[in-house]
């Protein structure tokens, strides 16, 4: 009870507001990828293992290119390669989802760990720095809204814009329609003439277009820097806020927002010196995916086909 | 085989279960390949590799288990695969649900665009796929046993709007194995066994009886023979259970119900009324939330399948595949899958193999299994004689209750008959027989009370002369008793 009367004593709600903000930007844009993906019938654990390749090869680009545009770019197309891989294996070799997307996040781990340490722990020249901030015109000025919404980089923006893009694609167009269609009764699909095998090779490769967006935000928008294992599992907190937002991206959306709210109040709560040891208050975010995935799990309907391979008799 | 349909006209594929007409149906349809052999629309010969090919020619189906996305509105579900437009393929939303409207009235379908399919009746789903079919330009429309899951309202509500595209000079292809409907609907009737057509008549030069015959090969009883019931103590009662489904809905609410020693109580609903629940529930495969299950006047209501077993129970499952037989075992494994581990078919921890063969060799005899012996595995067998393995286990165990769920499901019309007679025979050995069947023809011609099950509950029990097929469609339907009755008087 203290600590939030610390934090309004000091005015500070706008900060913590755009701190979560901030701090959601992976988990949206991962959670708006699971949804495409799990919205076509496919399982996406793979979440965090393309993010985490995402974040080293965009740093890796941005580093050798001093291009921080060619950075996110590539990391755009690293969470593509990697979710192609998924799908491959899961829709063309029918290997069972989840092993699929523990194989990717165990090879991820591997790989960029293998290539930090060959590449770039012992690099001496300076790394290309972080997304820069921009303050919008005219929006950014806005008490309250300005500072949350319109003083950000990049990559939140592209998270924030990405919602309304999802949302719209998935239940007002044709694709869409195809798409949950496909999750949902993939044989009925069939009959109605469409393509399930290129639908869901298309979603599945978008949602890592996503997350490899989402995983971008890591080594170039927060630290300018890679680290092994940055992304610390919020590939995984991203799935969670999906199924606690009921696979919608504004449900996703505003989960994400919860689970970043948690980990950007930890922070603050150390600074005002709360006398809980800070592992307790860093373990806030994960303790609070466990109690809402356990409470949503079985209420939460997912589409009836995903993680069922699809094959055509 | 040869086939030919005229437009304008309803024709009956009739044929019994395997006879081979869903397979032509799908060939038809693009879903399988023939080996051999040519079609031909509107005179011209076509080929047909694809449902694409055959909705571009104007064929349409409506499969027996039905092709909708149950969260999906029913528009959304009519136009996907040809969805209108606009820029940047956004749905056009209005003129989809426009088109659906205006084709449902013109045909008489009664369809809301915006509703749910989840929530809908499976009979309105079925008018849903009728209407993706139309929707798609279908001017000739196969039907796969589409009666199978309705009321005999409903059934005639599909009669009506049948005969309204063939008014229009469509034609259809009404698959069935029910001879009643094929004499009401039907214009021409082509009668199938084992992949041949064996005839071709009209409803007008022929009677159910001839059609039984073509389609078994063989004279058939088509009523079963059993006099009436000697009712004696109750076996099986049934206090105010509740249980949920796996989505954990309500599916049995409060239900009653009890059947005596040498009667056979029919369950007759709608599929999907709860009755899947209640038998699990019965059985011991479902937990209760509340109420009580007796047997032999032993409370059962937390026991394990094995004690209900022992207790007395035999239980035929409505999934024969999934719960009734193992299908990689032979059928000597099957026939003691209550039994394996105890006299006469097992000595402490080692199974007595040839007393189980022994067991299976005499059972296959007196269940007249078509099978080439013991060791056959289950799997290899048709169904009807997959089913006589079942009924032959769950009797032999010396049972004083028998719970057939869709007893007959898949069988053909010879299998149906032995275990129609087996099932009254049981009765008249002093069995409680509780049957649950989605076909009403099957509870009306053996059940001695007829108890109708709606939304979890039992909306009545009828008997004697209260057992009458409008009155029992009416309350499937979700009918109360009293209207129920009142129509019943005034009519």
């Amino acid at each position: 009870m203290d600590a939030f009367l610390h934090v309004l004593q000091r005015g500070d709600l706008v900060n913590l507001a755009a701190a979560t903000l901030v701090a959601s930007t992976p988990l949206v844009l991962a959670a708006l990828g699971g949804l495409m993906c799990e919205r076509s019938g496919v399982v996406n654990i793979a979440l965090e293992g393309i993010m985490l390749t995402s974040a080293f090869v965009g740093y890796a680009v941005a580093f050798n290119t001093h291009n921080l545009t060619l950075g996110v770019l590539a990391a755009v197309l690293a969470g593509m390669a990697i979710a192609g891989l998924h799908a491959v294996l899961s829709i063309a070799f029918v290997v069972d989802q989840i092993v699929s997307g523990t194989v990717i996040n165990i090879l991820a781990v591997g790989i960029t760990g293998v290539f930090y340490r060959a590449y770039i722990q012992q690099a001496e020249v300076r790394g290309p720095g972080v997304l820069p901030v921009w303050k919008l015109p005219g929006l950014g000025d806005i008490p309250i809204v300005g500072p949350i919404f319109f003083q950000q980089a990049f990559v939140t923006y592209a998270a924030l814009a990405l919602i309304v893009v999802v949302h719209l694609v998935l239940f007002r167009t044709v694709w869409g329609l195809r798409t949950r269609a496909s999750g949902e009764h993939p044989r009925a699909a069939e009959t109605a003439g469409i393509n399930v095998y290129l639908v869901r090779y298309v979603n599945v490769i978008a949602s890592g277009a996503l997350a490899g967006l989402g995983g971008c935000y890591f080594s170039l928008q927060q630290v300018g820097n890679f680290l092994p294992g940055m992304t610390g599992g919020q590939g995984f907190i991203a799935l969670a806020a999906m199924i606690f937002g009921r696979w919608t991206p504004l449900g996703s959306f505003l989960a994400s927002l919860l689970f970043a709210g948690a980990g950007a109040l930890a922070g603050r709560l150390q600074i005002y010196g709360v006398h809980i040891p800070y592992q307790v208050l860093g373990m806030l975010p994960y303790v609070l995916t466990i109690v809402v995935v356990a409470g949503a799990v079985g209420r939460a309907v997912a589409p009836a086909a995903v993680g069922k391979p699809y094959r055509r008799s | 085989m040869d086939l030919t349909v005229e437009w304008g006209q309803v024709h009956a594929l009739l044929g019994e279960n395997g006879a081979g007409k869903s397979t032509l149906m799908n060939v038809v349809y693009g879903l399988i390949r023939a080996d051999s052999g040519e079609m031909r629309f509107d005179g011209a010969q076509v080929q047909v590799h694809s449902p694409q090919d055959a909705i571009g020619l104007g064929i349409g189906m409506v499969h027996q288990h039905f092709m909708l996305i149950p969260p999906l509105t029913v528009a959304d579900n009519v136009i996907l695969g040809q969805e209108t437009a606009r820029a940047a393929g956004v749905i056009d939303g209005r003129a989809s649900r426009r088109t659906v409207r205006e084709l449902s009235h013109r045909y008489g379908l009664q369809v809301d665009p915006d509703a749910r399919v989840q929530d809908l009746s499976v009979g309105v789903q079925q008018r849903v796929e009728i209407l993706k079919a139309l929707y798609r330009g279908a001017r000739l429309l196969i039907l796969d046993e589409p009666t199978s899951v309705l009321t005999p309202q409903e059934t005639e509500g599909l009669f009506q709007i049948v005969r309204g595209l063939t008014a229009e000079g469509s034609a259809v292809i009404f698959i069935t194995h029910k001879l009643g409907e094929v004499m009401s609907v039907a214009d021409r009737i082509t009668v199938m066994r084992r992949g041949k057509v064996v005839a071709s008549t009209t409803p007008a030069e022929s009677s159910p009886a001839d059609l039984a015959r073509l389609m078994v090969g063989r004279p058939v009883l088509l009523r079963v023979d059993k006099g009436p019931a000697q009712p004696g103590l109750p076996l099986l009662q049934v206090d105010e259970l509740s249980v949920l489904d796996d989505r954990r809905q309500l599916a049995v609410d409060g239900l009653s119900l009890e059947v005596r020693a040498g009667e056979i109580l029919g369950l007759a609903g709608v599929e999907g009324n709860g009755q899947v629940e209640l038998v699990e529930a019965i059985a011991g495969l479902r937990p209760t939330r509340s109420g009580r299950v007796t047997l032999c006047d032993r409370e059962v209501t937390a026991a394990s399948p094995r004690r209900r077993l022992r207790a007395g129970l035999g239980h035929i499952p409505a999934d024969r595949h999934r719960m009734g037989v193992i299908l990689e075992l032979p059928i000597s494994d099957n026939l003691v899958l209550g039994d394996f581990d105890r006299p006469p078919f097992a000595r402490g921890i080692v199974r007595l193999l040839a007393q189980v063969r022994d067991h299976a060799a005499q059972l296959i005899k007196s269940f007249d299994v078509r099978a080439e012996g013991p060791q056959q595995v289950a799997g290899a067998l048709s169904g009807g004689n997959q089913q006589k393995v079942v009924v032959a286990r769950e009797l032999s165990n010396g049972p004083r209750v028998l719970m057939a769920a869709q007893p007959t499901r898949g069988v053909d019309v010879g299998s149906i008959e032995f275990i129609h007679r087996q099932i009254v025979e049981q009765r008249d050995a002093g069995l409680a027989v509780l049957l649950v069947s989605s076909e009403l023809d099957e509870v009306l011609s053996l059940a001695d009370r007829v108890a109708v099950i709606y939304r979890g509950q039992i909306a009545a029990v009828l008997e004697g002369d209260e057992i009458d097929r409008d009155r029992i469609g009416l309350l499937m339907a979700g009918a109360k008793t009293d209207e129920v009755a009142a129509t019943g008087e005034g009519g």
